[in-house]
C-alpha cells in the first residue's frame, strides 16, 4: 500500500484478511501507485516527478529517478506519474500527466525508450503476462496497446511500437487491464469495454465481440409487490417510491393519463463514506436494509394515510459481514443475507419493530466462495443460494437443512428463481443458457431438458448482456419474466420453442398478422425491446408489469465535463 | 476437392533395405485384404504388406539364378499367390508356403507379359505374343500350344476388367511408332484390334483405363505433355481390320508457365487424375512431384515435392498412393471427394466454422462428445482417421448396426430393397455429428437420385427432403435432384429446394415456375406444401373458390384517378374493391413465392420467360399483382410471415414477365384490363409518394413532438405481447 505520506506499508494477505507486516523507508512526496517486480523482491512507485525503486529486503530505496528530467520545454515542471509497472527484464514503464509511455532501467536509472501517447494525461497501463504487449489509458478517453516488435522481420533487437489507438470513452480511462485476449478499459463515463485482440481470439464467438457495459449486473432495484413500492439503491443513498395509478384502461402503445402521481416516500442516506453495497425492501413494504462493507442497517417503515415514519431496529444481530445479497422472505417475516463462505444468514423480523438471528445455512461440503444470489420460494419452504463457485444450492427453511445441490454447469450464474406454484428453480446462466430445476424432485425438469434437446435460438444466445432478473405470473404458470438491459421477454413455456429459421424478435410481425394467421407463428419467447436500457423489470400482478429505464444520456449529464478537444470547424 | 494426405514409409529399397537389393520394384499388386499390397521387385523376391501396420506379412523368393518376370498376383477366390519366373515357369502357391522350389510349378510352352487377377474370376494369364488363357484352362494342360498374334509388335501395357460376368482384356502394343490396341472378349472369344490415332512428334508414355456403361475408356499420357481421352465401345462388331481411335485432349498439364514431364498416372474418379513427374518451371530445374489434377475445371488441385526423386512409377490402390521416393517405397493417402463449382469458388457454406458451440447433452455420451468436440476442430484431414477410430471403439461398446459408414451406405443404396435403404438413411440423419456434412448428404443424394433414375418405382421424398433441409447444400452439389424431382412432380422438394439452394440456374428456376402455374388445383390439393410464406395474407377460408376472382377486375373505379389530392385518402377503399382474392390458391401462392425467392439474373432468365405460355403469364401477372397491392397496405411495404417476398423481388418480376410477354400482352383481352389496373395502381403509388415527399417536413416535426412526450419521468402505457 502506497500512503499519502510517501511511505509503503507491506501487509501480508491471510485467509480471511490483511496482515500489517512492516513499513518501507518513507520518501518524500506521495505515492500514487506503485508496482512489484515479478520475482517479489522490489517495488516500483511513481509519485510526483519521481519514480523510485525500493528493495524489499532492505526496505531501502536503491533508485531513485527523476522523471521530468526530459519533459518538453515550456510545460508546467510537475510531471504526475499516475502508473507504474515493473517488467520482468527490469524495465520499469511510466504513465505520467505529460501523456509520455516511458521505460527505465531501473538499475542504471537510464531511460530507455519514450512514447508520447497523446497530447491529455497517460492515467493507467497494464501489461500483459507475457510481457509483449501494453495498455495505456488516457484522460481523453483514448487506449492505446503498445507492442513490443522486432526491429526489423526476424530481428532479435526489439522494440516497443504504439499499435492500435481505440476510442471508446468520453471521459478518463481510469483502470486498464490486459487479459490474454483482450484489451479490458473502465472510464469515468461510467463503462467497462472489452475490446478483444483479433490476432489472439481463434474463432468467432462470445470472445471476439467488442463488449460495453454501463450497469453492473446486480439488482440495484428492489420491488415491494404487494405494496407496489419501488426502492432504488445509489452508491450513497437509497429512495423509496410508491408507484403512481391510473383508473382507465386503453389499447396498445396507448399512453394512459396518469390519476395519482409517483410519491417519493423516504430518502435514507447512508452515513460514512462507505458505498452501499446491497439493499431490499421487504413483499409489504415495512422493511428496508442494506448493507455496505462494514454496517449492516434495517430499517421499519411505517405508512399511517399518507404520512410515512421511518424507524432503526435497535440491536441488529452482530454478523460477519459484508453482506452480498439481502433478500426477504415472500410473507416478509424473515430476511435472508448473503455473505462470505457460502453461508447464508437467516433474520426473523419481528413485530413491532425488533429482529432476531434464527440459523446460518451452509453448504455441506463447504466453500471459500460468498453466496452472491438469493432466491426465496413463496410458500417460504426453500431459499436457493448461488455462490461464487457457481454452486447453487437448495436449503429446507422448515428444517433449516441443505436439501440439495443443482448440477454444476460450468458458467456463471446471473439471475436465479423459484416458482411460486410449481416449486420450479429457474436459472439463467452467464452464457445465455436457460434451466428449469424442479426442487422437490430433485432434478431438472422436462421443460428444460427439450430446451436443452432442441438448443435456444441463436439469436437468443448472441445477445450481449445476461438476465438479471426472472419473474413469474402468478395467474399462468407458464409464464417466465425475463430481463436484460437491451430487452424483456416473457417466456411462454406451453408454447414451442423456435427453431433457428424463425425471427425471435416477431412481435412487430405478430402484430401485423389477422388473428387467425398468428397462431402458426406464435412462439414461446415474447420479446419486447420498446424500453432500454432497462435496469429493472418486475411482474407486479396479472397485467401490470414494472419498468425502470435508466437513460445513459441521464448519465452522461451527470458527469464532469469531459477534456476539451479541439476541432477543425467548431 | 482432392487433397494429399500423410504419407509414411512402407519398406525400404536400397540395398540395404528389406527388399529389392537396389534393383528396384517391378510392380505392386493388390493383395488378399484391401489394406494388403504385394510387392515384386526387378529380382528374385515377391514381398506381402499389411499396409497400415507398415510391415511386411511374408516374403517369397526364387533360387539364386532364377528372376520373376512377371509381378506376383494373387488369386482372390483362392487366396494363392501366382508368379512366373524366367519367362514360362509358373509357381502357385499359398500363405503358408515358405519355399518357392517347392510349391505347385508348370512350364509353359510360350513367354508370359503378364498375370491378371480380378476380383470374380479366373485370372487371366496374357503371353508376349498376344495370347490370352484364363489360368485353369492353362492348368489343364501346361504345354499347349498358344498363338502369336503379334508377330513383331512389342506390348507395352495391359489391364483386365469385368464387365458383367464377362473378363474383358485390353492391352496395347508397339511397332515402329504405331500404337495398337487390342481387345480381347472372352465369353464370345473375340479379339478385336485398334490402331491408335497417331500423334504428331509425341508418343504414349502410359495407359491406364477404366470401364463405365459399357464403354471402355483408356486414358494415354502423351510425351508431349497432355493426357488424351480415348473410348472403345464394347459392342462394336465390325468386321473391318484396324479400326482408328480418335482420341480427345482430356487435360494439358501446365500451369501458370510450368509443364509437368509425366512419367505415370492414376484415375483417381470421373473428375480427378493423379500424375507422377517432374515439373519444370521455365528457367528452373525440374522437380519431381506427384500431383493431383481436375479435369473438369483443368487444374492443378494438389501438388507435392518429392526432392529424393522417384522411379517414375505410381500405384494407387484403396484411396492410397504408392511410388519410390528416393531408396524408400512411400505411401501418400489421399482424398477425394465430389468437386463442385460451388465448392471450388467457395461459395458453399462451411458448415466447420460456424461452430454450434451448444452440444446436446442427452444424446452424446462423454466419450462420444469429446471426440465429436476434437474431430471439429481439426478442420478435414485428421477429422477423417479420428471418424474411423470413433467408429471402431463405438463398435466395440454398442450394437455393429451404429458402425454403418457413409461408402457402405453408398454400396446399399445402389441395390437394397428400398426399406433397407430407409432404414440406413434414418441412421444417417439420426447421427448428431458429422464430419463434413455437406459433401457426405451431397454424395447420398447424388446415389439416391442416381437410383430414382434406373428406379422409377424408388423415390424416398421424405429422406430426400430430410437430407435437403439437414445439409447447407447448393444446387451444384446434387444437379440431378431438382430435375428428377421435376419429372415426380414432386413439390414440396421443389419448394424447399428453391428456398435453400443459392445457385439454381434460371433454366431450372423456370421449368418449376411453369410447372407451378399449370399444374391442376386438385393435384395442387393433395400436396404437401409448406404454407409460412402466405399465411400471413392470404385468408385461406374466405379463399377457397378461385373462380371469383375473374370479376375483381371490374371493381376499379376510374373517377378516383382525376382528382389526385383525393388519392391517399381513397386508396384504402380502392384496394379494397379491387384485389381482395388472391388469384391462385394457397398452396400455388406458396410454390411461386419460393420461385420469387430464389436467385436469378435477368440476361438468363428472360429467353425462358418468353416461352411461358399467354395464360400462364397472364395468372402469374395478376398474382404478382395481387403481391404488389397487398404489401403497399401495409405503411412499411413488407408482406408478414416468414419467407414471403419482398416488394423488390414482387416488382422486378412483375417487369421482368412484362419484359418477356410484352407484345403478347397487348393484344390479349383478358390481359388489358390487368394492365391497365396495374398503370392505375402504380400511377398511384407514384403520387402518392410524391404527395408524402411534400409533407415530409411536417410529419418530422410531428415525431420530434412525440419524441418529447415519450422523455417523461413516469408514464403508464399500455404494452400487449402476443
Amino acid at each position: 500500500v502506497g500512503c499519502e505520506d510517501g511511505s509503503v506499508q507491506l501487509f501480508h494477505v491471510v485467509p480471511g484478511g490483511v496482515q500489517y507486516e512492516r513499513s518501507l523507508e518513507r520518501q518524500q512526496g506521495r505515492v500514487l501507485c506503485l508496482a512489484w517486480h515479478p520475482s517479489g523482491a522490489r517495488i516500483a512507485t511513481g509519485s510526483v516527478d519521481h519514480l523510485r525503486v525500493l528493495d524489499i529486503a532492505s526496505g531501502r530505496a536503491v533508485q531513485r529517478i527523476m522523471v521530468n528530467y526530459h519533459s518538453p520545454k515550456g510545460k508546467t515542471p510537475e510531471c504526475v506519474v499516475w502508473s507504474v509497472a515493473f517488467l520482468a527484464s527490469g524495465a520499469v514503464a511510466s504513465a505520467d500527466s505529460f501523456g509520455r509511455l516511458q521505460f527505465w532501467d531501473w538499475d542504471t536509472g537510464t531511460l530507455l525508450e519514450s512514447h508520447a501517447v497523446g497530447a491529455s494525461a497517460a492515467l493507467s497501463l497494464a501489461v500483459s503476462e507475457e510481457e509483449d504487449s501494453i495498455v495505456v489509458g488516457t484522460s481523453a478517453g483514448a487506449t492505446y496497446q503498445f507492442q513490443l516488435l522486432p526491429v526489423k522481420m526476424g530481428s532479435q533487437e526489439k522494440r516497443w511500437v504504439r499499435t492500435k489507438p481505440f476510442q471508446y470513452h468520453t471521459h478518463d480511462v481510469r483502470a486498464v487491464a490486459h487479459s490474454p485476449t483482450a484489451l479490458i478499459s473502465g472510464g469515468l463515463d461510467g463503462q467497462l469495454v472489452i475490446r478483444p485482440l483479433m490476432e489472439r481470439v481463434q474463432k468467432k464467438g462470445y470472445e471476439a465481440a467488442l463488449r460495453k457495459f454501463t450497469f453492473p449486473h446486480r439488482r440495484l432495484v428492489s420491488c415491494a409487490r404487494k405494496a407496489r413500492l419501488l426502492l432504488f439503491q445509489f452508491s450513497q443513498h437509497l429512495e423509496l417510491w410508491r408507484l403512481g395509478s391510473t383508473n382507465e384502461s386503453g389499447k396498445d402503445g396507448e399512453v394512459l393519463p396518469v390519476c395519482r402521481v409517483p410519491e417519493h416516500l423516504v430518502q435514507l442516506k447512508s452515513k460514512g463514506p462507505e458505498h452501499i453495497y446491497c439493499s431490499c425492501v421487504s413483499p409489504c413494504g415495512g422493511w428496508i436494509a442494506y448493507s455496505t462493507a462494514s454496517r449492516f442497517h434495517l430499517y421499519r417503515v411505517h405508512y399511517e394515510g399518507d404520512g410515512v415514519s421511518i424507524e432503526k431496529v435497535p440491536n441488529v444481530p452482530k454478523l460477519p459481514l459484508p453482506a452480498y445479497q439481502l433478500q426477504c422472505s415472500a410473507d416478509s417475516s424473515s430476511l435472508f443475507v448473503a455473505s462470505d463462505e457460502g453461508s447464508v444468514h437467516v433474520l426473523q423480523l419481528l413485530e413491532p419493530g425488533g429482529c432476531k438471528h434464527l440459523h446460518t445455512l451452509r453448504p455441506p461440503s463447504g466453500t471459500p466462495e460468498a453466496v452472491y444470489l438469493l432466491a426465496p420460494s413463496a410458500d417460504g419452504n426453500w431459499l436457493a443460494a448461488a455462490s461464487g463457485d457457481w454452486e447453487i444450492h437448495v436449503y429446507s427453511l422448515k428444517r433449516f437443512k441443505h436439501h440439495c445441490v443443482v448440477p454444476m454447469y460450468s458458467c456463471a450464474v446471473t439471475a436465479l428463481a423459484i416458482h411460486p406454484v410449481t416449486n420450479n428453480l429457474v436459472i439463467a446462466y452467464a452464457d445465455q443458457q436457460l434451466f428449469e430445476f424442479s426442487i422437490p424432485e430433485k432434478q431438472y425438469t422436462a421443460w428444460s431438458r427439450t430446451v436443452q434437446n432442441d438448443g435456444l435460438h441463436k439469436a437468443w444466445l448472441e445477445r450481449d448482456s445476461p438476465i438479471t432478473h426472472i419473474a413469474f405470473n402468478p395467474k399462468n404458470p407458464s409464464h417466465i419474466l425475463l430481463h436484460d438491459v437491451y430487452m424483456f421477454c416473457v417466456l411462454d413455456k406451453s408454447l414451442p420453442l423456435p427453431d433457428d429459421s424463425a425471427s425471435l424478435m416477431n412481435q412487430s410481425a405478430l402484430k401485423q398478422l389477422p388473428a387467425t394467421a398468428r397462431k402458426r407463428q406464435l412462439h414461446a419467447f415474447k420479446i419486447c425491446k420498446k424500453f432500454q436500457p432497462l435496469l429493472f423489470a418486475d411482474l407486479l400482478d396479472e397485467n401490470c408489469l414494472v419498468m425502470v429505464e435508466r437513460p445513459i444520456m441521464d448519465i452522461k449529464t451527470q458527469l464532469p465535463p469531459a477534456i476539451q478537444q479541439k476541432k477543425f470547424g467548431t | 476437392m482432392a487433397a494429399l494426405c500423410e504419407a509414411f514409409t512402407l519398406c525400404g529399397l536400397g540395398p540395404s533395405g528389406a527388399v529389392g537389393l537396389g534393383a528396384g520394384v517391378l510392380a505392386l499388386e493388390p493383395g488378399p485384404d484391401s489394406d494388403h499390397v504385394l510387392l515384386t521387385d526387378r529380382g528374385r523376391t515377391a514381398t506381402l504388406f499389411k499396409v497400415s501396420d507398415q510391415k511386411p506379412l511374408g516374403c517369397w523368393s526364387v533360387k539364386h539364378g532364377q528372376m520373376i518376370t512377371c509381378p506376383v498376383v494373387c488369386n482372390f477366390e483362392t487366396h494363392e499367390y501366382i508368379a512366373v519366373h524366367d519367362d514360362k515357369v509358373l509357381r502357385i502357391w499359398k500363405d503358408e508356403d515358405v519355399n518357392l522350389d517347392k510349391v505347385f510349378k508348370a512350364t509353359l510352352s510360350a513367354d508370359v507379359y503378364r498375370i491378371h487377377s480380378l476380383p470374380h474370376g479366373e485370372p487371366l494369364v496374357l503371353f508376349k505374343g498376344g495370347g490370352v488363357r484364363t489360368l485353369d484352362v492353362l492348368l489343364e494342360a501346361p504345354q499347349q500350344e498358344i498363338e502369336n498374334f503379334i508377330s513383331d509388335e512389342v506390348i507395352k501395357w495391359s489391364e483386365a476388367f469385368l464387365e458383367g460376368q464377362e473378363p474383358i482384356l485390353i492391352f496395347a502394343t508397339e511397332k515402329d511408332g504405331d500404337y495398337f490396341i487390342y481387345l480381347q472378349k472372352f465369353k464370345l472369344n473375340i479379339l478385336q484390334k485398334y490402331k491408335l490415332e497417331q500423334q504428331e512428334s509425341s508418343n504414349p508414355l502410359s495407359f491406364t483405363a477404366y470401364i463405365k456403361n459399357q464403354i471402355i475408356t483408356l486414358l494415354c499420357l502423351y510425351s508431349n505433355d497432355s493426357i488424351y481421352k480415348v473410348l472403345i465401345p464394347l459392342q462394336q462388331h465390325s468386321e473391318e481390320e484396324e479400326q482408328i481411335l480418335s482420341k480427345s485432349l482430356l487435360l494439358k498439364l501446365s500451369v501458370s508457365g510450368s509443364v509437368l514431364k509425366g512419367t505415370s498416372f492414376a484415375v483417381l474418379d470421373k473428375d480427378h487424375v493423379a500424375v507422377l513427374g517432374s515439373l519444370t518451371a521455365f528457367g528452373e530445374e525440374s522437380k519431381e512431384c506427384l500431383t493431383i489434377w481436375n479435369t473438369k475445371f483443368q487444374t492443378l488441385q494438389t501438388s507435392k515435392e518429392l526432392p529424393l526423386g522417384t522411379s517414375g512409377q505410381l500405384w494407387c490402390y484403396g484411396e492410397k498412393f504408392f511410388f519410390t521416393h528416393g531408396k524408400v517405397l512411400t505411401v501418400n493417402l489421399y482424398k477425394c471427394e465430389t468437386s463442385s463449382l460451388a465448392a471450388a469458388v467457395g461459395k458453399l457454406k462451411d458448415s466447420q466454422t460456424s461452430d454450434a458451440s451448444f452440444l446436446n447433452w442427452n444424446t452424446l455420451n462423454d466419450e462420444e462428445l469429446v471426440v465429436s468436440l476434437q474431430s471439429q476442430q481439426s478442420v478435414t484431414l485428421k477429422s477423417e482417421s479420428k471418424m474411423t477410430l470413433r467408429s471402431k471403439r463405438s463398435s466395440v461398446a454398442k450394437a455393429p448396426s451404429d458402425t454403418l459408414t457413409v461408402g457402405q451406405l453408398l454400396l446399399d443404396i445402389k441395390d437394397s430393397s428400398s426399406a433397407a435403404v430407409e432404414e440406413e438413411l434414418k441412421q444417417l440423419l439420426s447421427k448428431a455429428q458429422m464430419p463434413d456434412v455437406q459433401a457426405t448428404i451431397g454424395c447420398v443424394i447424388t446415389a439416391l437420385i442416381n437410383r430414382c433414375k434406373t428406379d422409377p418405382m424408388f423415390y424416398p421424398q421424405n429422406f430426400l427432403i430430410q437430407l435437403v433441409q439437414k445439409g447447407e447444400l447448393s444446387y451444384s452439389l446434387c444437379p440431378d435432384l431438382m430435375a428428377v424431382a421435376l419429372e415426380k412432380k414432386d413439390m414440396h422438394l421443389l419448394q424447399i429446394c428453391l428456398q435453400r439452394f443459392p445457385d439454381i440456374p434460371e433454366e431450372i428456376t423456370y421449368a418449376c415456375l411453369k410447372l407451378f402455374l399449370s399444374i391442376s388445383d386438385d393435384c395442387l390439393e393433395r400436396t404437401d406444401v409448406n404454407l409460412d410464406s402466405v399465411l400471413c395474407y392470404i385468408d385461406i377460408e374466405s379463399n377457397n373458390k378461385e373462380v371469383k376472382t375473374e370479376i375483381v377486375e371490374n371493381g376499379f373505379n376510374t373517377e378516383l384517378e382525376e382528382d389526385s389530392c383525393d388519392t391517399t385518402f381513397t386508396k384504402e377503399t380502392l384496394l379494397k374493391n379491387d384485389v381482395e382474392f388472391c388469384p391462385v390458391g394457397p398452396q400455388r401462392a406458396a410454390l411461386l413465392n419460393a420461385v420469387l425467392h430464389s436467385a436469378y439474373s435477368e440476361t438468363f432468365l428472360l429467353p425462358h420467360l418468353k416461352d411461358l405460355p399467354a395464360q400462364q403469364a397472364v395468372l402469374f401477372l395478376r398474382y404478382l399483382h395481387y403481391l404488389y397491392v397487398k404489401s403497399s397496405e401495409k405503411i412499411n411495404t413488407t408482406l408478414p410471415g416468414v419467407l414471403s417476398p419482398t416488394i423488390n423481388q414482387i416488382m422486378d418480376w412483375m417487369c421482368l414477365l412484362l419484359d418477356a410477354h410484352f407484345t403478347v400482352m397487348v393484344m390479349l383481352p383478358e390481359a388489358k384490363g390487368l394492365l391497365s389496373n396495374l398503370h392505375k395502381f402504380v400511377r398511384a403509388q407514384v403520387r402518392f409518394y410524391s404527395e408524402l415527399n411534400k409533407i415530409e417536413g411536417s410529419l418530422q416535426e410531428l415525431q420530434r413532438l412525440k419524441r418529447q412526450k415519450d422523455s417523461q419521468a413516469y408514464s403508464i402505457e399500455v404494452l400487449e405481447l402476443i
